[in-house]
């Protein structure tokens, strides 16, 4: 019917713009995702360097702020307005353009077409409209620092009536808040056609012989956090726009009335602050697993490549992931218990969030149970996944008291629940964005990343992790609420101590991120080059395709996949892999009819 | 040749079976359709939401008949759209055509009836923030989620022209026309959730 050999998805582009900048590539948009995500992290880290600095020296000038903001830094020193700004920046940016972009959109854009066998996504125009979309967020996000009064105060969450009620409740409640749901927004458009393309990849795209079950399970993570995306995003986006409507047009959907704010009476009735909460959350969940199930896929796959022997069950932990989605959506209301929900709500909400914790503990016990006596490879890569293993479980283990409404009363809005979602949701998705970059930049640029580098980060960031945020722990059972720009309560000024070495550990955290940053871009260009296509000796199919893949992943012959995807330390076989486009039979008992 | 045209025609010598038969563009349609109803579904939800929890919602409406008539028209363009698939499908391109036209012809006639209305509240004075019989959310909800689905009207419009006209001059194929129709059909029914509960709660009887 018609010469498969030569079936491109669309020609391979000449120009520099097309080449580059408007790619429909998909390997150049997840290459423009990772950098936007890079951007975003140091901007982010330097906001947290501030923010921290603040806390342990409340007085201590840091030079240079007030060319940033000339009112939110007289004399350099940030003022309480200005601290929240910073922070809901951090947040905003964190979790929307670093955690959601880097391991999901970044690494699955590049790797989930390769993982499939296909040539391109089916979409190739709305992906590039995806990282365009959401580049155009992150534009306007920044940007916000440069309006009259600065960015938004009002936390990544964004809760009303603060939000809502405009430029009366403080600087940057005007123009920031409008930036702010601009961004996100768009972030939200954005990360739709990402979604679609992402399912349709894994669903239609797959080459001969990949069965969904054959899939590696970083693929499976990324087409299960798409799926989480799709509703997700979908209900963040008419909140946002909601909010906008609020602050444009004059509605009041999320202020009650007869609200004085500042001395002020608001001229808006009607509204409900708690409805910004439900439909905020109803994303919000979904939204943290969003940045964690990637990081639980790359972390599988570097670990199973390295131990040389499968995961005790491929399917139970795709199963487990899978319930990790549907449950996401069913447990928002935790983070609602003390905003005035019915009582009977929060034992609603409790229920399903405990439940949680059994597919997240089957997941670790799984990782445990399939690293016990194996002769894991030590790498870096090896290493950031087993960080995202142990990050993982002490940010998760604090999360069974959070759980319970109980408890969640007291520790409730205090540094307890900041370390908490700190280790298990960011400090774990950034390792797990480590340990993808480490174990796939020889695919993805042809040299290797340097060993001892790689190593020292690892071990710096994951001791300074620590030390930065189990004492948030203690923080948070002192009764330490999160937000406060200075300790001067009577209570909380024998804290301060520990903030300051929470401060000189972040310092410290922070600038072991130099050395990767050196290491990424020296590798870039002067890496020793890799070598061969597969130096790790992986058997999915990124590593049968030549390095870098060439426009259409396969040069002019389509991969046919035989086997499951981590046939390692197979009897009988040539080495001790079987790649899964490697037509050698499996003679083991383990291969699955 | 494109790979997802080989996709979609099924081509097993380079490609798994899709999961579930389902071609990739139909795909991505199914899943737009359920990203949307999550839209769809959170303003309603909002909207009951402070229904609920305003002890002086207004019910205005006097009569049922606008609406009625619109829902007519939408619902027979729902079946006019299931003819142009028909046709499509048995490979007459003409009645195809004529039946997509007839449908976009129904969503205009949809859309005016609508802005119609649209005019006549707020020559009552009904605007986003502000209506003459009480909480100032009976608008906002009222436009916005109106507003919302009339968007997606005016789109499905334009969605129909463009693609009745490309596959007339055939650029698209039938399966095009399809994933159109399906479109097409989740407007009408996210309509059938609106009248009841933007509407017919609302009746002043």
């Amino acid at each position: 019917m018609h010469d498969m050999s030569h079936a491109v998805h669309h020609g391979e582009p000449t120009s520099f713009i097309r080449k580059h900048v408007f790619s429909l590539d998909h390997k150049v948009i997840g290459k423009q995702y990772y950098g936007m995500a890079l951007i975003a992290v140091f901007i982010a880290m330097v906001l947290s360097w501030i923010m921290r600095l603040h806390l342990g020296w409340s007085n201590l000038a840091i030079p240079g702020l007030h060319l940033l903001s000339k009112n939110g830094a007289p004399g350099d020193v940030p003022t309480p307005e200005y601290y929240l700004q910073l922070m809901t920046m951090h947040g905003t940016i964190m979790v929307f353009f670093v955690l959601t972009t880097a391991p999901f959109t970044a690494f699955g854009n590049y790797f989930l077409p390769i993982q499939t066998g296909a040539e391109d996504m089916p979409f190739p125009h709305f992906n590039m409209m995806s990282f365009w979309v959401t580049f155009s967020g992150f534009i306007v996000l920044i940007s916000s620092f440069f309006v009259s009064d600065g960015p938004t105060l009002g936390g990544w969450t964004q809760y009303a009536p603060l939000s809502a009620a405009g430029a009366v409740t403080g600087p940057g409640q005007g123009w920031g808040v409008v930036l702010w749901a601009i961004s996100i927004g768009l972030f939200c458009v954005g990360q739709l056609f990402g979604s679609l393309n992402f399912i349709t990849t894994t669903l239609d795209m797959r080459c001969k012989g990949m069965s969904l079950m054959r899939l590696p399970l970083s693929a499976w993570a990324w087409f299960l956090t798409s799926v989480m995306g799709l509703g997700a995003f979908a209900v963040l986006m008419p909140a946002v726009i909601l909010l906008i409507l609020d602050h444009l047009a004059g509605t009041s959907f999320f202020v009650a009335s007869n609200l004085v704010i500042n001395d002020q009476v608001l001229p808006h009735s009607g509204g409900s602050t708690l409805l910004w909460q439900h439909l905020f959350w109803f994303f919000g969940h979904p939204e943290v697993y969003i940045a964690l199930v990637p990081g639980m896929g790359i972390t599988s796959h570097v670990l199973i490549t390295n131990m040389r022997r499968p995961m005790l069950s491929h399917r139970v932990l795709i199963y487990s992931m899978g319930a990790l989605v549907v449950l996401s959506y069913m447990v928002y209301g935790h983070h609602m218990f003390v905003a005035g929900m019915n009582p009977i709500s929060s034992l609603a909400f409790s229920f399903p969030t405990l439940i949680i914790t059994i597919p997240s503990t089957i997941i670790v016990l799984i990782w445990l149970g399939s690293l016990y006596g194996s002769k894991l490879r030590i790498n870096s890569a090896s290493l950031f996944a087993l960080g995202f293993i142990s990050m993982f479980i002490s940010g998760g283990v604090s999360g069974f008291f959070l759980a319970q409404p109980s408890i969640d009363i007291m520790l409730h809005a205090t540094y307890f629940v900041v370390g908490h979602f700190h280790l298990v949701m960011a400090v774990a998705a950034m390792f797990g964005i480590f340990a993808g970059t480490y174990f796939w930049f020889p695919k993805m640029f042809g040299r290797m990343m340097n060993e001892p580098l790689g190593k020292i980060h690892f071990w710096c960031s994951f001791v300074g992790a620590y030390c930065i945020f189990m004492p948030f722990h203690y923080l948070g059972i002192a009764g330490n609420i999160r937000r406060y720009q200075a300790m001067v309560d009577d209570y909380l000024v024998p804290l301060i101590p520990v903030h300051k070495f929470i401060t000189i550990a972040a310092l410290f955290t922070g600038a072991a991120q130099l050395i990767f940053l050196y290491n990424l871009i020296y590798s870039r260009f002067k890496g020793p080059k890799a070598p061969n296509d597969n130096p790790w000796e992986g058997t999915s199919l990124e590593w049968s395709t030549a390095t870098p893949p060439p426009h259409n992943n396969w040069g002019d012959k389509m991969p046919v996949v035989y086997h499951d995807p981590y046939q390692y330390s197979v009897e009988g076989a040539k080495q001790d892999f079987i790649m899964q486009a490697s037509p050698e039979p499996v003679h083991s008992a383990d291969e699955e009819k | 040749m494109s790979q997802a045209d080989v996709t979609m025609h099924g081509n097993a010598a380079v490609m798994a079976e899709p999961a579930f038969s389902v071609p990739a563009k139909k795909m991505a349609m199914w899943l737009f359709i359920i990203a949307d109803s999550a839209t769809f579904a959170g303003c309603l939800v909002a909207y009951g939401f402070d229904r609920n929890a305003t002890p002086n919602w207004p019910r205005p409406f006097e009569s049922i008949t606008n609406v009625a008539i619109m829902t007519a028209i939408l619902l027979t363009s729902s079946l006019t759209m299931l003819f142009a698939v028909r046709w499509a499908d048995k490979g007459d391109k003409g009645k195809a055509f004529r039946w997509m036209m007839i449908t976009a012809l129904l969503g205009a006639v949809f859309a005016v009836l609508h802005i119609r209305e649209w005019i006549e509240l707020i020559d009552k004075g009904v605007t986003l923030f502000h209506n003459p019989w009480g909480t100032s959310l009976f608008g906002s909800f009222f436009f916005g989620v109106t507003g919302l689905h009339l968007l997606h009207v005016t789109g499905g419009v334009i969605a129909l022209l463009a693609v009745g006209i490309r596959y007339r001059g055939g650029r698209y194929k039938a399966d095009d026309l399809e994933v159109t129709g399906l479109y097409w059909h989740f407007v009408d029914m996210v309509w059938m959730f609106v009248v009841p509960l933007i509407y017919l709660l609302n009746l002043s009887h």
